[in-house]
Formats: structure tokens, C-alpha cells, sequence
């Protein structure tokens, strides 16, 4: 076997072969015969109340097969929320319906409240200008302030615009008070973590299909998480039995949270298919994905650090408002909650920590879970106050973070927001990189700078964050309505080739590389005899997808589970055709051998055998070699880091330049350092996208007037650096078989704090009195701050 | 509807089309070449990239009509005859330039177009070039990496596994 490709070594991806000749297969490049285009009618006000829908010259139309608005669907389901939140008085968050198509009110520009079905999708375009909507404007509630204090709301049966308003952990709230009002220094920031769109750059899709002659749907769509769909469309939305719905998420060009959840054009593809008896097809322009996927972050956060007056943490104090947009996306409850909240001790021995999240609901489209999810929010807080604290104090920002880290004797460590960290080494991370990022050689850069006319700053950052989502037992005790365990089956062919289903979803992750070489590990065989199967609910066991960098401390522990069973059954088959005890069977290198002998059958013959089972004692030894695990972890995973970035700012335009960034993580064991490598830098161009760049802007009457790549400012190639990313400290994950915590999102989450704060250095470096701008740090935002 | 006839890697084509019919939805619809994507709606985002006459065209911004006569070269021309990756779609695979994929065959015509014209860019050249393509996965790092590689310079400094 390859050396080259075992676990630890970077094989190249295997999928890349038809991503690079344009075989890929993603959702709008299948076609069905017969099939009929469905186009969305989406409302152009952000809060309307529907008067009537006259769609009289749109039915007549050429082309037209059908017309659909929210009175076909007054009957069937809502899109539910996953996680029940309840109130610091122990009330149940609001959860107002969320309709397949808008029926009685529009809520946000965007917001469906009719379909047109035609022969091709310009002729249902065309038909659905005609539909002539009666829809009164109302009032626009977009500003969460005024959103909680106003008589304006977005869901009138509720009567209040605040979905719910949660403590975590209500009873460390008074001794976080007290610890606060007795320290010797306390640093107050305000903030905003800013509104972002995901992006991923292909469009969401659906096709739906109906099959008359066995009541069986099939909906091709651009899922993360196809099982997670399909409960959600057949028990919430449309009340069709699991074993009737088939979803395939085949090729999927990126996720970033987006694609987690489940749209109403999922539904209306299905029950459209059923209607006209034929495939609908649906793929968004990007103008509506900016105006329906689920958008990010949108916080508004007080946090206050509480010290001694050597800088020892004594507590963190935030009050966060979190938009959730017009109506409850799948996670968007969780998100700004327990993946937020319960993070707010960061790296950190503080004894206290106190968080209060209010959700609210405005005119603007759901917030969800988007790379890093919540995470990043807790994290921007926590290190820009830090860094604030430590100007305030005279410390050095890196002194100061040490002074206050988890130290590696503390594991397991109970964080004052309630996790257990299982491992880590927070020093040793910023021993690298301090090293890395050449901090001596700092002061003779900034001359250098200083002697272009620039200001140059250095940022740092650390980070944790919870990934390996998650432990059922616990998230269900916090309000999770599922479990969030993973399967996977390895099917071993008569011929010893091996199929692996596998629960989560590849759409850019490069698991049809990375899983083959796990099991090839273990089973001492050619990866490239190894199939990886994923994203068809027909032909995987089981799933709960992927997102919160999951996919391998969850499914490929799953996978390991798997394997480990195959391995035990292949000693069972070997003990039989060696005359030998089982017990006696050793496995090692592809090889079932006996104990203390040399006889030995190889994991082909084994294999042969199982599907091939003369004079098998079919009592005690079934026929086949095929194995299921459901793997549910017993915690989450605590991947960590230390970033650092040293940018350039102009004063004369107060553009900032990033010069160099260093990111050091630690991820726990690596299966594929290439791979592991590309997440980082892809989460680094979104974190950096976030910290300079993007923005999410509605006007006061709910206009999203960044709809468009030229109004959102993407991260373009020339506007980031080369990174310098290391995972060379490890701290095993003690909990999972791989040892493994993720490394999805770090990237997402390290990088705006470490930017922001290396432009506020070299604002103050400048003499300018700056000491927070809130993202995205445009030129006129760090110019207008310079010259307040 | 028009009849329109073109070349597209170097196979004679025809097909009826509307006046509105882009050029990405005839390679796609009509021809059935699904590697060319459709990212946006405004020109942006570069998925769509092909050659017309040697030249990248966002196939999103012009007609099907428009090409009448054109000699046309997608994605799926791009691998030797042999069918193994080219040059440059060999360099992504080497140097990991791809993630979901989406983005890829635009990256992959547009670094085409740019070492035909610039046949050893700079790193600054290579970014300023990708302008016109929006990569959501990679940072971008190791697509600039890859386009480098592939116009035969050395990248080993580059920091990366």
C-alpha cells in the first residue's frame, strides 16, 4: 500500500478529478425528463399585509401549468425550529409559524408569497411579472432597539418582537454583578458583530419528482444534510411518511451554515411535482439568494471585564441582542445561545461569567448558524475586550492573555460558562506563534512602515471554540428538539472492495479523500479500493450532516465504529476458516492471523468468504460483511488557537492592508494536513472578508440595499495575503477514537478579532486616541474614526 | 428562435435558440456541458468563464446568438487528449485550489487566459488577474499558489502543506 496516502499524509483529493474537467454534479446540472420550471413571487417591501393576489392573467399565460400562493399551503406544516430557548423566567421562546409561501402578511423583502409553474423557466418569469399583488405597506421594523421598544411587530399573534430573552447561567448572575462592582478595573466595549451573507457560490437549487405509481418523492436539492431535510419536510412541513421521501444533495458548491436548513422551495418543488405530475425544477438568481438565505452573525454586544489590578480576569459580562430576522431559521435559536454563550470564558480561568442574549425579530431575512456560528461572536467580544483591557492596564496584550490561560495541568478544566475543555495547550500555541509571526522582528517593520508614511499594527487573538456538535444527552437537556449523534455503514464487496456510507455531506471538505484513508488504516488496505457514499438518504443509513465542524470527531468516530465491527466479524469468519478459537484471531496489516502461529488468512479471502459461505455454522456466523455505527460523542471538541496579523494602515485614506497573518491551531490529530490546511485559509478569507470587508445593510424602510456582488463587498484575490497556518501543537480530543476536534470554522472565528485589534495598534501607534471600530473596517470607517 | 452553429472544443454545434439566450444557458442547456456555472446575476463572480476566439468571456454576459461562428472553449476541453488534467487543472489538484468545486472551471479559464498572455505572473499579477472570480472556499491562497505553479515557478516557499 501507498505510504503516501495512509492517515497523516496528503493524498490529493480524488474528487477534484471531476470538479476540474466539469463532471462535477451539482443540483442544477441534472435534468429530468419532462420537467417544469417553478419561479418565486417575492415581496419587494420588508412588511406588508396581503389584501389579494390576482393571478387571473398570469394562469393564461404561455407556458403556465400552475399558480401557487400561501392558500395552498394554510393547511399543511411550518418550518419548525430545532432548539427550544427558554426566557430567564423560565417562559418558552416565541415560535410564530413560518409558511411554505407567505400567507397573510410579507415579512421581509424577499419573502415568497406565490410560485408560477411553467414549460421553461423564462416563461414562468414572465408569468410571474403579471401576478398583480394588492400588498399594504406597513411599517418596517429593521433596528432591534426600536424592534423591542416599538408597537410595530413582525408577527402580530405573538405581540412582542422579542423572541425570547435568555441568562446563561442565570444563577452566576449576582456573583458576576458583585464581582464586577468590587474589581480594581473594569473595561467596558460596545460593539457590533456585523451582519454577513454566506455566500456559497452556488445558488440554492431544488428539483422536485413525484412517481404516481408508488407515492414516492425524490427532491434533489443543495442540502448539507439530507436526512435533517427530509424529517423536517415529511413529519413538519408536508406530512409525508420518511420511507415516501427520498433526498439527494448531490455536488454541492459550498455551505458555510447556509445550506444546513430547510427553505420553503423544498416543499413547493415537492407538492408542485405532485400536483402536475411532473418534476419542477427551482435554482435562485443570486439576488435572491442574498435576499432569502439564511444570513450570519448581526449581534449587538456590551461586554465588560472585570480585573484585579494585576490584570487577573475576575469576570466577563455581556448583553447581546441578536437579530433573528422575520422568521425562526431551523438553528437560528441555538446560534446566538449555547453556541455563543456558553464560549464566553474563552481560554481563561475567570470565575464568572454571565450572558444575556435577546433575540428579536425584525423585517429582514432569517439569521442562522453561519461558519463558526455563534463562536465567532463570543470570540470577537471576548478578545477585543481583552486587548482593550490590556491598553487600559499597560500590559502587553499577549502577557496578558497568558497571565489568565488554562493551564495544561487543569484538564479536564470546567470553563465558568459551563464546558468542559478536555484538553489543550494554550501557552504552547502562543510559544509558536510568537515564533511564527517573528514578533522581535516587529519594531524594525513598523519603521520601515513609519518610513513609507503607514501605520503598522500587530493584532493577536486566542480562541476556543466547541465543535464536534454534539452530545446528544446534553444538547437535549439545553433544548435540542434532535439528536446529533452521526452513522456511517462499511459494506465490504465479495471482491474486497468497500463501499463507506457515510452521514455527513462533502461539499468542499474533501471527505471522498479523507475517510478512505482512515478505514484503509485500520484495515491495512488500498484506499483506493474504498468508495465513500453520501448526500442520498437512499443509499446512506443515516445522518445528521455536516456543519459545526463536525464531520470527522462525529462521522468519522462513526466510521471507526464501523470498521472496528467489520474487523470483529472478519475474526469471526478467519476463526472459522483457520480452525482457530476466536479469540485467538489477531488482526494487524490486512492480515487475520492466529496467535503464536503463521497461519493467516489475508482481509481479501476474509472477505471472499462472507459472501461465499460453504459450510458457514450459519447459526452462529451470518453470511456478509457489512456494519452500521451510530456514534454520538460524550462531549464536544475544543479545538483552540493563537493568530496574529500585522496590517498596514494609510492615513491618508485609512485603508487597511493585511501584511502578513499567522494562524496556529490546534486541532487535535491530523488525517490530511493538506486538507486541514485549506479549511483554515478558507475560513481565514471569510474571517478577514467579515473583519475589512463585508457588510449586510438594510435601510430604515427594510431594503437590503447589498443585494449584489457589486454592492456586497466579497473578498476578491488581490484584497488577501498568503497565510502562514500551523497545526503542529497538538492536544489530542481524549473523548473520540481519532483524537480529533475539527477545523472548519477556526479560521472564521481567529481572524476578526486579531485584525481589528492589529488596526487599532497601529491607529494608537499613530497617536490617534482609536480604540474600537466596528467591522467591517472599510477606509471610510477607519479614516472617519482617525480623524474624529 | 434562431438557429445558432458554433464550435465548442472543437466539435461542430448547432441548436434554436431565443435572441434572450445567453451563451452559458446553450452550453448548458442545449449542449448539455453543465461544468460552466452560473454564480450570480451581474457579471461578478466569474463561475461562467469560457473562451470565445481565445479570448475569456463571462458566459453570463453574452448572448448565444453572439457567438454565432465563434470558436468556443469550456471546461470540458480543457484536459490533455489522453484525458488526463492539463497543465493547469493538474496544478489545482497538486496544490488543493478547489474545495466545493463551483468556482473551479471559471478559476481554471480565466488562469488560462491570463499564463497565455503572461506566461510567468507574479503573485500580485495572479490576484489582480482573479479579480473577476469569487472564490468562497479557498482563501485564495492556494488557487494563486496553483496558477503560479502551473506557469512553471517555483512555490515551495509559499508557506503550506
Amino acid at each position: 500500500m501507498p505510504k503516501d496516502s495512509n492517515v497523516g499524509a496528503s493524498p490529493k483529493r480524488r474528487e477534484d478529478i471531476r470538479f476540474l474537467t466539469g463532471r462535477g454534479k451539482y443540483t442544477d446540472d441534472i435534468q429530468i425528463a419532462g420537467q417544469a420550471h417553478a419561479v418565486f413571487v417575492r415581496s419587494q417591501v420588508a412588511h406588508g399585509a396581503i389584501r389579494s393576489i390576482d393571478t387571473s392573467a398570469a394562469k393564461d399565460m404561455p407556458g403556465v401549468l400552475a399558480i401557487f400562493t400561501g392558500a395552498d399551503f394554510a393547511d399543511v406544516g411550518g418550518n419548525p425550529a430545532g432548539w427550544l430557548i427558554n426566557s430567564r423566567d423560565g417562559t418558552p421562546m416565541k415560535e410564530p409559524k413560518r409558511p411554505v409561501l407567505a400567507h397573510g402578511k410579507v415579512r421581509h423583502v424577499g419573502d415568497a408569497y406565490a410560485a408560477v409553474i411553467a414549460e421553461t423557466a423564462d416563461q414562468a418569469r414572465d408569468a410571474a411579472e403579471a401576478i398583480v399583488a394588492d400588498i399594504e405597506e406597513l411599517p418596517a421594523v429593521v433596528n432591534m432597539a426600536q424592534a423591542l421598544s416599538g408597537s410595530t411587530y413582525v408577527h402580530d399573534e405573538i405581540g412582542t418582537n422579542q423572541c425570547f430573552d435568555w441568562g446563561w447561567i442565570e444563577d452566576n448572575r449576582a456573583a458576576t454583578d458583585a464581582a464586577i462592582k468590587g474589581a480594581a478595573h473594569v473595561t467596558t466595549l460596545d460593539l457590533v458583530n456585523n451582519r454577513l451573507v454566506p455566500n456559497a457560490m452556488e445558488p440554492r437549487a431544488s428539483t422536485g419528482d413525484y412517481d404516481p405509481g408508488t407515492g414516492e418523492y425524490t427532491l434533489h436539492t443543495t442540502s448539507q444534510n439530507p436526512h435533517l431535510t427530509r424529517l423536517l419536510i415529511a413529519a413538519f412541513v408536508l406530512g409525508i411518511p420518511e420511507n415516501k421521501l427520498r433526498v439527494i444533495a448531490p455536488d454541492v458548491g459550498g455551505g458555510f451554515g447556509s445550506k444546513i436548513y430547510h427553505y420553503g422551495e423544498e416543499a413547493l418543488v415537492l407538492a408542485a411535482a405532485r400536483r402536475l405530475g411532473r418534476p419542477v425544477r427551482w435554482t435562485a438568481s443570486r439576488s435572491e439568494s442574498f435576499l432569502t438565505d439564511a444570513h450570519g452573525r448581526d449581534h449587538v454586544t456590551r461586554i465588560e471585564l472585570a480585573t484585579d489590578k494585576d490584570g487577573h480576569f475576575l469576570a466577563f459580562r455581556t448583553e447581546t441582542m441578536a437579530n433573528v430576522g422575520a422568521y425562526l431559521s431551523n438553528f437560528a435559536t441555538v446560534t446566538p445561545t449555547f453556541l455563543h454563550g456558553t464560549l464566553m470564558a474563552g481560554n481563561y480561568t475567570v470565575p464568572h461569567v454571565y450572558v444575556n442574549v435577546k433575540a428579536v425579530f425584525t423585517n429582514t431575512a432569517p439569521v442562522d448558524a453561519y461558519r463558526g456560528a455563534g463562536r465567532p461572536e463570543a470570540t470577537f467580544s471576548l478578545e477585543r475586550v481583552i486587548d482593550k483591557c490590556a491598553r487600559e492596564l499597560g500590559i502587553d496584550p499577549i502577557e496578558l492573555r497568558r497571565r489568565n490561560f488554562v493551564k495544561p495541568d487543569q484538564y479536564p478544566f470546567t470553563s465558568a460558562a459551563g464546558l468542559q475543555y478536555d484538553s489543550g495547550n494554550y501557552d504552547a500555541l502562543m510559544d509558536k506563534l510568537e515564533e511564527l509571526a517573528d514578533r522581535n522582528g516587529f519594531a524594525a517593520r513598523r519603521s520601515a512602515s513609519e518610513a513609507k508614511g503607514l501605520l503598522r499594527g500587530f493584532g493577536v487573538n486566542s480562541y476556543i471554540e466547541a465543535c464536534g456538535i454534539a452530545p446528544s444527552n446534553l444538547v437535549g437537556i439545553l433544548g435540542a428538539r434532535v439528536g446529533l449523534y452521526d452513522a456511517a455503514t462499511v459494506r465490504v464487496n465479495a471482491t474486497g472492495s468497500l463501499a463507506v456510507m457515510v452521514g455527513a455531506h462533502s461539499h468542499g471538505q474533501g471527505h471522498e479523500t479523507v475517510f478512505p484513508q482512515i478505514v484503509a488504516d485500520m484495515l491495512g488496505i488500498d484506499p483506493a479500493s474504498i468508495e465513500i457514499v453520501h448526500g442520498d438518504t437512499a443509499r446512506i443509513p443515516f445522518g445528521m450532516g455536516t456543519y459545526g465542524s463536525r464531520s470527522l470527531a462525529v462521522c468519522g468516530s462513526a466510521v471507526v465504529r464501523a470498521t472496528e465491527k467489520i474487523i470483529a466479524k472478519g475474526k469471526k469468519i478467519a476463526a472459522h476458516m483457520l480452525e482457530a478459537a476466536e479469540g485467538d484471531i489477531e488482526f494487524a496489516e490486512g492480515r487475520f492471523g492466529v496467535a503464536g502461529t503463521d497461519k493467516g488468512v489475508s482481509f481479501g479471502e476474509v472477505a471472499f468468504k462472507a459472501y461465499v459461505p460453504h459450510n458457514f455454522p450459519h447459526e452462529a456466523l451470518e453470511p456478509g460483511l457489512e456494519e452500521t455505527a451510530f456514534y454520538d460523542p460524550a462531549n464536544f471538541t475544543y479545538p483552540s488557537g493563537a493568530y496574529a496579523c500585522e496590517v498596514e494602515v494609510d492615513p491618508e485614506t485609512g485603508k487597511v492592508t493585511i501584511d502578513r497573518f499567522v494562524a496556529v491551531d490546534d486541532f487535535g490529530n491530523v488525517m490530511n494536513p493538506m486538507v486541514v490546511t485549506g479549511q483554515v485559509h478558507g475560513g481565514l478569507g471569510q474571517g478577514i472578508g467579515q473583519a475589512l470587508l463585508e457588510n449586510t445593510t438594510y435601510d430604515a424602510n427594510g431594503q437590503l440595499i447589498t443585494a449584489s456582488y457589486m454592492d456586497y463587498a466579497m473578498p476578491r484575490a488581490d484584497d488577501l495575503p498568503f497565510y502562514t497556518v500551523d497545526h503542529s501543537c497538538v492536544t489530542p480530543c481524549t473523548h473520540n477514537p481519532l483524537g480529533v476536534k475539527g477545523c472548519g470554522e477556526a479560521g472564521a472565528i481567529g481572524s476578526p478579532p486579531t485584525i481589528v485589534n492589529a488596526v487599532i495598534d497601529a491607529l494608537q501607534s499613530g497617536g490617534k486616541p482609536v480604540t474600537h471600530i466596528d467591522m467591517p473596517l472599510s477606509p471610510a470607517r477607519v479614516w472617519a474614526a482617525m480623524n474624529a | 428562435m434562431t438557429q445558432v452553429s458554433m464550435t465548442v472544443n472543437g466539435k461542430a454545434v448547432s441548436g434554436v435558440v431565443e435572441g434572450r439566450t445567453l451563451l452559458v444557458d446553450f452550453l448548458r442547456g442545449n449542449l448539455r456541458l453543465t461544468g460552466t456555472h452560473v454564480g450570480c446575476d451581474t457579471s461578478q463572480c466569474g463561475a461562467c468563464v469560457v473562451h470565445v476566439d481565445g479570448r475569456a468571456v463571462k458566459a453570463c454576459t453574452m448572448f448565444a446568438l453572439e457567438a454565432e461562428g465563434a470558436q468556443v472553449r469550456t471546461i470540458e476541453g480543457m484536459a490533455n487528449a489522453d484525458g488526463s488534467l492539463g497543465v493547469i487543472q493538474q496544478a489545482f489538484q497538486d496544490h488543493h485550489g478547489l474545495q466545493c468545486g463551483f468556482c473551479t472551471p471559471g478559476m481554471v479559464m480565466s488562469a488560462a487566459a491570463l499564463l497565455k498572455d503572461n506566461p510567468r505572473p507574479t503573485e500580485a499579477e495572479v490576484r489582480a488577474h482573479l479579480e473577476g472570480n469569487i472564490c468562497r472556499c479557498t482563501g485564495y491562497h492556494n488557487i494563486v499558489k496553483a496558477i503560479m505553479a502551473a506557469s512553471g515557478q517555483d512555490v515551495a516557499a509559499i508557506a503550506a502543506e
